[in-house]
């Protein structure tokens, strides 16, 4: 069917079709973690990830053409992490109540995540640019890959790996927090919610909003808190270290 | 039309944020300081109520908005290829020692401070 190639080709090189296939697969992979009671297992952003990733390898369709049309999606990015003020406007009384153990507990959790990536990175014998891009993998996406840049990692890299930290949160988070005897009452979500958004960032705090509406407010203040404090923390670190 | 005037705040913060962080090369990224900012603004009925709609859909729908860098990993397939194990082992491990050091610090202040 030479016609439906000639319409594939020309389809495929236009913006319309990164952002519908996007959007999409996401709906559909909502609609099937939704049937699924929402198993951890079944996380939306993976499986959409998984498919995208395989059509576009499969039909040689290049990242650059995918991106023209996705695009406008990671644009919005921007004004989400502008958005999250709102959650913690939201909850302004009981932070300004808290703020001492929240911000212990963001920096304990910020610190350790970033220290024992970069240890074990550098343990594991990875290429110095993979084990910067690997320092600010806590931190939502587009802020991982300012921070990356700044330090000497590869912005790209170290915005797949914040992804992939936040897949990791949000799929293992509720077997992790069980070991850990974090009750599931009103003190264990909140301890649930925030660990998710410190060391999980959005994706993590998507789970948590899924599965209750304090652990998602939590997750989004610790998300927010997060931002601040490794876009402050990390670069100052290197050029403290790095001399 | 509160969501669409929502939108214009958090794209209006975000550029004089963006302006901030260049002009004055601070260390944050232009959306951080956008927030900083909104946080200050949302004092503000006039910025809160149309804010509000708008953060409460970009925020309910904020894991798809990772999904194009994600699908980003398929040009990384080399790198993946050469150290992808050991790769999965630091995120992993990293992560769930994050998730764990967070979720005890806390766990444990607030008991401390509601005894």
């Amino acid at each position: 069917m030479p016609d439906f190639v000639q319409l594939w080709v020309y389809l495929s090189a236009t913006p319309l079709f990164g952002l519908t296939a996007t959007l999409v697969v996401y709906v559909l992979a909502q609609a099937a973690y939704a049937r699924l009671q929402q198993a951890p297992w079944a996380n939306p952003v993976l499986w959409t990830v998984v498919t995208l990733a395989s059509v576009l390898l499969a039909t040689g369709v290049s990242y650059p053409t995918y991106f023209a049309g996705a695009q406008f999606i990671h644009f919005l990015l921007g004004p989400a992490v502008v958005a999250l003020a709102w959650p913690l406007w939201e909850r302004r009384a009981e932070l300004l109540k808290r703020w001492r153990v929240l911000l212990l507990a963001a920096l304990a959790g910020g610190v350790a995540a970033s220290g024992s990536a970069l240890a074990l990175g550098w343990a594991f014998d990875l290429p110095t640019e993979v084990v910067l891009s690997l320092a600010p993998k806590s931190v939502t996406a587009p802020v991982a890959m300012g921070i990356a840049d700044k330090i000497g990692g590869i912005p790209a890299l170290a915005a797949v790996f914040a992804v992939i930290t936040g897949l990791v949160g949000a799929l293992s988070g509720k077997y992790l927090f069980n070991a850990l005897k974090i009750p599931s009452n009103a003190t264990g979500w909140v301890a649930r919610g925030f660990a998710l958004g410190t060391a999980a960032h959005g994706i993590g705090a998507a789970r948590a909003l899924q599965v209750n509406a304090d652990a998602g407010a939590y997750a989004g203040l610790a998300l927010g808190l997060q931002v601040v404090l490794a876009s402050l923390l990390i670069p100052l670190a290197f050029r403290l270290l790095g001399g | 039309m509160n969501g669409l005037r929502g939108l214009a705040w958090l794209l209006a913060l975000q550029s004089i944020g963006e302006l901030l962080s260049r002009g004055l090369s601070l260390p944050f990224p232009g959306p951080v300081i956008g927030m900083l900012l909104l946080l200050l603004a949302l004092q503000l009925p006039l910025v809160r109520e149309p804010v509000a709609v708008c953060a409460n859909f970009l925020l309910s729908h904020l894991s798809l908005l990772f999904v194009p860098v994600g699908v980003g990993v398929m040009t990384h397939l080399g790198v993946i290829g050469q150290y992808g194990v050991r790769m999965l082992v630091v995120i992993v491990l990293s992560t769930w020692i994050g998730l764990a050091v967070t979720a005890l610090a806390l766990h444990w202040g607030r008991r401390k401070t509601d005894a």
